[in-house]
């Protein structure tokens, strides 16, 4: 069935989601380009799809109590154009340079995390921020920290029945000034071959090195592809994660 | 569009609202195309990719291929047919026009709303933030410098006049208000689609299952299959080879090959799984590697080794030269597959009138086309016509085939009109590509730097079929000194099948990778005599009275010592500022390198006419029916700068007929940089013919009245219409078995310098600036002449830096990188004017030109930066690092 909902209320969206099984659907971003793929080899895609983006309370972006709360709906367009204190930098830097205009004005943070590439510019950031990801269901609410919440390449613990919410920061995190470093083989509407993220303190996190981003220890477990070997990976790790804790430590 | 009903999408559409019944799933850029057919709105990929679909939603870019329809309820959107319409839009695409930032055309629409989108929040943007803006949208053919400039207001202005004046495109106008109809827009609404099944596996045997089976399981569709194929079921560019199946019936040699074509409503025909087709296909072992198809069982029974063909030149005696050389070099170097990536897949629709079959489409060569068309259906030429389209791109791409046959096979079995549209990774897998090239070498020199000998070989990847493998293989040898005199020559050139894309026809035909290699052994060899790099070129430049290697002594217009001359002052100060920066040291090194190139205008050795009209009719409609089609490089607008200049009248005078098979003469094909030099001197014979008819003898000047000709400044109007032909075909003699005659009436020359800097640490590049100079003989247009050497240049950068096609690897524009916004420095353009007798006004071409001498001038940089030879090709960062780290960086 290729059924399309496009509800206003999140309660309506967890019971579409939960007894029709539908796809979420935020930006598109990532959904549409899978279905160009498939169009070439294997014809149309007949899939339901339950479109988010009329749920105004997936796409706050504010300070709440000790937190600062991430809707998933939020674009990178308003992240980039956000006023927000300094920890943001990474993945604000981040935001500026995922696909061009086009995909920031719709792709959402939530739909990055979600669609769980090794190469997602949103992960080091987040996880920079030791932010938690807000699943929600119709029985209710988990909380998971990022690094758990994505499992590998293109595996995420959502359930089917579940959405991403939100993102949660601790507040005092976003104080610590952040910068982000992306290597990739163009200038614009690139996919990073490596990233890093850093910041003031000397945290740092590293993405497309390994299948998931994960927390700077010196050690990223790459694979060889067409836009990188994975010697080169190795190498480039620690160059992009040194470069990301200058201008952390700059800022 | 036959579908499930859905309540309608309500939308506001440049001001206008709209209710749309279509699955809210649909595309934002179908819905607009198909359902409200504003096509201005363009479709490069479907993927967020290419920015071709840009449109604002809200105000703000979206890529309408990724949005669904079911988004935009209530949504304000605006298309460029909107924006086209606005004061705004209009002085915009005004810049575009005069700057000539809009070429093919393709990528027009999305620059002009993404560029409206930064315009109206900030009015006065730097550089950095117009790329900024405009980085989400692609485009093959201009560059990027003179879309920037465009939006900016800095670049040339537009000028009138004949030849010699900057003319903005005489096409130009609806490209840039969305109304050009390329080969995916005007197909009727009741056209059938087709879809082609491809092979996913590069060797294969294929099995037919239950046909019939399958027909009445699905009585609204057609699968057609090579048992339907009336005529010869192959194509191919030489009359002897036309070994291309339009649909494979046995076995399919390349992943990508076609199979079968599913025809009928458009829902069903793409909604069908490979899986439900009576196609299954048993897996052979596949020749991956030239080097192995060499030894290995033919692939094509007439071509025992694999060796589709061989080109070789041989003069003197270069073993001895070598054995006494005071300085010898050598090297191997390996390009890869290069994928054209216009920003048009394939499209065109076709139908069946009667007894003969039109077929509209995007295309380079309308006349071969018609043959082939012809002879797959058997039917005679005249019974075939092809109406080009707007072509969005070709750079070679699209002088095959392809899609032709298939369309008007079906349409002429169903007797309906039938339409189909590549997607984008079917356009990549299935079309032809720059063969990747393994390249031996080796050259030396005397002790003052003269060239002594050069001995070359190169094995080209031909893929599976032939295409344009033999003018591969012909080209290079001839090309392998570039513009040098070298006395001792043996080159070699030989295309091999493999089951690899077919690679054909991509800008310069071979001779940017064989360029690559002589560049390199030059570089080398001029630091071995202690020789400043550029002053090594000028000491061996092939000047006017110099022999080639084939043997043909240049009588006129060879311009590389002006080009390299005119580059000296630039290349002394790039150098200082490179050595400048690199004192302070870091992780940046700087570097300037410089490269040459000549590259001859026309097919090697063979007959390639040309012939125009120009007519003046009894009501003084003045027409010129050109056959030469536009494929984004301009020979619209420099053919009517050619024809009026030639008879006296503005261009504006001129009712210009395009490519239309049943209208105008055989131009032959758009290649090989010939349209200007052989289409060009057509176009002004005709007009001269043309001239002395009208004058009758009398010694009067001819002019125009805004209405009529004039003669000595009366209204002149014939009674019986006057027609002008004229011909060209350039002098050439084939070449001997040592590859010695006249392949070319004349040469392109070219110099180019870099200036970048390398990150030895990560391996990436840094491109700061190209002077280009370049002996087009004439500049008929200099806007065009620019423009052509920017998008060659971007090219050039691609084929050095970032492009590698991988069958099943990257097949889409994500992971497949053509250069960006912000990949093209700034470019100084140095035109040179040799002028060649042959040609009209004394021009020759540009188009090829352009690219071949770009990437050996950025590895030339990059050897001067951190010494590092770079032979495995593109420098992607790993690679480049790799080698970095061996050279102890
Ligand atoms: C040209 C181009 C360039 C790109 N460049 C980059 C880049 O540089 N860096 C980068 O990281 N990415 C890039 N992307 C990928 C993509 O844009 C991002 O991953 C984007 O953030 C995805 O968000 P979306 O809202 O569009 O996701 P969608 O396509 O809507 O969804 C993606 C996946 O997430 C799921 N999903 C979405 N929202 C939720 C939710 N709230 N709860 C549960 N599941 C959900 C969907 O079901 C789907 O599986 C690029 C894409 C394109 C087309
Ligand atoms: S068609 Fe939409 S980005 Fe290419
Ligand atoms: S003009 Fe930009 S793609 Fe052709």
């Amino acid at each position: 069935m290729d059924r399309y909902w496009r509800p206003r209320d999140l309660r309506a969206a967890l019971d579409i989601r939960a007894g029709e099984g539908a796809r979420p659907l935020a930006g598109g971003t990532d959904i549409y380009p899978a279905r160009a793929h498939h169009a070439a080899w294997e014809g149309s895609v007949a899939e339901s799809l339950l479109d988010l983006s009329a749920i105004a309370e997936l796409r706050t972006l504010e300070r709440d109590g000790r937190h600062w709360r991430l809707g998933a709906g939020v674009t990178w367009a308003a992240l980039r154009d956000a006023a927000l204190p300094p920890g943001f930098r990474a993945l604000q830097q981040a935001a500026r340079q995922v696909g061009g205009r086009q995909v920031q004005a719709r792709g959402t943070i939530g739909g990055n995390l979600c669609n769980a590439s090794p190469a997602a510019d949103g992960v080091p950031p987040l996880l920079l921020l030791a932010a938690e990801a807000v699943l929600l269901s119709p029985v209710g609410e988990r909380r998971l920290p990022l690094d758990r919440f994505i499992l590998g390449n293109r595996r995420t613990v959502l359930r089917d029945d579940e959405i991403l919410a939100a993102l949660l920061i601790p507040a005092e995190r976003a104080e610590v000034p952040s910068a982000f470093v992306k290597l990739g083989a163009r200038r614009h509407l690139v996919i990073s071959i490596a990233m890093a993220a850093a910041d003031a303190e000397g945290r740092a996190t590293i993405g497309a090195c390994s299948e998931v981003a994960h927390h700077w220890n010196g050690e990223v477990s790459p694979i060889s592809d067409i836009r990188g070997s994975a010697e080169y990976r190795r190498e480039a790790a620690a160059e992009v994660v040194s470069r990301a804790l200058t201008l952390a430590s700059a800022a | 569009m036959n579908r499930v009903a859905a309540p309608p999408v309500t939308l506001l559409v440049n001001g206008e609202t709209h209710a749309l019944s279509l699955p809210p799933a649909t595309r934002l850029s179908e819905a607009l195309r198909e359902g409200l057919g504003l096509t201005g709105t363009k479709v490069g990929c479907d993927a967020g990719d290419c920015g071709a679909c840009t449109v604002l939603l809200e105000g703000a870019q979206a890529c309408a291929c990724l949005v669904p329809l079911g988004q935009c309820e209530g949504a304000r959107i605006e298309t460029v047919e909107g924006i086209a319409a606005t004061p705004e839009g209009q002085a915009l695409a005004e810049r575009f026009h005069a700057a000539g930032a809009a070429q093919c055309g393709i990528c027009t629409p999305g620059m002009l709303v993404a560029a409206t989108e930064l315009l109206r929040e900030n009015p006065t943007p730097s550089e950095a933030e117009v790329e900024e803006a405009l980085g989400g949208v692609l485009c093959r053919c201009t560059g990027y410098r003179r879309i920037v400039e465009a939006v900016l207001g800095t670049g040339p202005a537009a000028e009138e006049g004949g030849v010699g004046a900057r003319l903005p495109r005489t096409d130009g106008a609806p490209k840039l208000d969305g109304t050009a109809l390329y080969g995916a827009d005007g197909a009727p609404a009741d056209a059938l689609w087709l879809r082609t099944i491809r092979s996913p596996h590069p060797h294969a045997r294929v099995i037919l299952g239950d046909l019939e089976g399958f027909a009445r399981a699905h009585p609204g569709l057609r699968l057609l299959t090579a048992r339907d194929v009336p005529g010869r079921n192959g194509y191919g560019i030489y009359p002897h080879i036309k070994d291309q199946p339009v649909l494979a019936g046995e076995r399919v040699l390349y992943r990508g090959d076609a199979v079968a074509a599913l025809v009928g409503p458009r829902d069903p025909v793409l909604s069908v799984p490979p899986s439900a087709l009576p196609i299954a296909f048993e897996v052979l072992p596949a020749l991956g590697d030239p080097d192995v198809a060499l030894g290995a069982n033919a692939m094509h029974t007439d071509f025992p080794d694999n060796v589709l063909a061989e080109g070789r030149v041989t003069r003197g005696d270069p073993v001895a030269a070598l054995a006494e050389a005071a300085h010898v070099v050598e090297g191997t170097w390996r390009t890869s597959f290069v994928e054209h990536a216009y920003l048009e897949p394939e499209a065109g629709w076709a139908r069946r009138v009667g007894d003969r079959v039109e077929i509209w489409c995007s295309t380079q060569a309308p006349a071969m086309d018609r043959e082939e068309v012809a002879g797959v259906l058997g039917l005679s030429l005249e019974a075939v016509r092809i109406i080009p389209s707007a072509c969005g791109g070709g750079f070679g791409g699209k002088l095959d085939a392809g899609m032709q046959p298939l369309l008007a096979l079906a349409a002429w079995v169903t007797g309906r009109p039938v339409r189909a549209a590549w997607t984008r990774p079917e356009s990549m897998a299935a079309s032809t590509k720059r063969h990747p090239a393994r390249i031996t070498a080796r050259a030396g020199c005397d002790a003052e730097g003269r060239l002594l000998a050069l001995e070359f070989e190169g094995i080209y990847d031909t893929g599976a079929y032939a295409s344009w493998g033999p003018t591969v293989a012909g080209r290079v040898p001839v090309h392998a000194t570039g513009p040098y005199r070298v006395p001792h020559v043996s080159a070699r050139a030989r295309a091999v099948f493999t089951h690899q894309p077919p690679s054909g026809a991509f800008r310069g035909f071979g001779v940017p990778q064989a360029a690559i290699a002589q560049e390199a052994l030059w570089d080398r060899l001029a630091d071995a005599c202690g020789l400043d790099r550029l002053e090594f070129r000028i000491r061996n430049a092939l000047v006017v009275g110099d022999e080639t290697a084939t043997g043909q002594v240049l009588a006129h217009s060879a311009g590389q010592r002006p080009c390299l001359e005119a580059l000296r002052p630039r290349w002394n100060e790039l150098r200082a500022e490179a050595a400048a920066r690199n004192a302070k040291g870091g992780t940046l090194r700087h570097g300037v390198g410089i490269a040459g190139m000549w590259y001859g205008i026309g097919n090697t050795g063979m007959s390639n006419p040309s012939e125009m009209r120009l007519i003046l009719e009894a009501d003084g409609t003045l027409t010129f029916l050109n056959g030469a089609v536009d494929i984004g490089q301009g020979s619209s607008t420099v053919l009517c700068q050619i024809a009026a200049e030639a008879l006296g009248v503005p261009v504006s005078a001129l009712r210009h007929v395009n490519g239309d098979t049943d209208l105008t003469p055989d131009a032959g094909k758009t290649s090989a940089s010939r349209q200007t030099f052989v289409s060009g001197r057509a176009a002004m014979e005709a007009a001269l013919d043309l001239r002395a008819r009208v004058l009758a003898g009398r010694n009067a000047a001819i002019g125009w009245d805004g209405k009529r000709l004039t003669v000595g400044g009366e209204a002149f109007v014939p009674a019986a219409a006057l027609e002008g032909v004229g011909r060209f075909d350039p002098p050439t003699t084939p070449l001997d078995g040592e590859g010695q005659g006249v392949p070319y009436a004349t040469y392109g020359f070219a110099a180019q310098i870099c200036a970048l800097a390398v990150d030895t640490r990560l391996g990436t590049v840094a491109l700061q600036r190209f002077v280009a100079a370049h002996d087009v003989g004439r500049a008929v247009n200099p806007t065009l002449v620019e423009g052509q050497t920017h998008g060659g240049i971007a090219q050039g950068i691609g084929l050095a830096l970032m492009e590698e096609y991988i069958p099943g690897r990257t097949e889409n524009l994500h992971d497949y990188l053509i250069p960006s916004f912000g990949d093209v420095p700034p470019i100084e353009c140095l035109l040179v004017e040799e002028s060649e007798p042959l040609g009209p006004f004394g021009a020759k071409g540009v188009g090829e030109p352009a690219l071949v001498a770009t990437a050996p001038a950025i590895f030339s940089a990059i050897r001067d930066a951190t010494g590092v030879e770079v032979t495995r090709i593109p420098a992607l960062p790993h690679r480049l690092r790799a080698a970095l780290k061996e050279a102890g960086w």
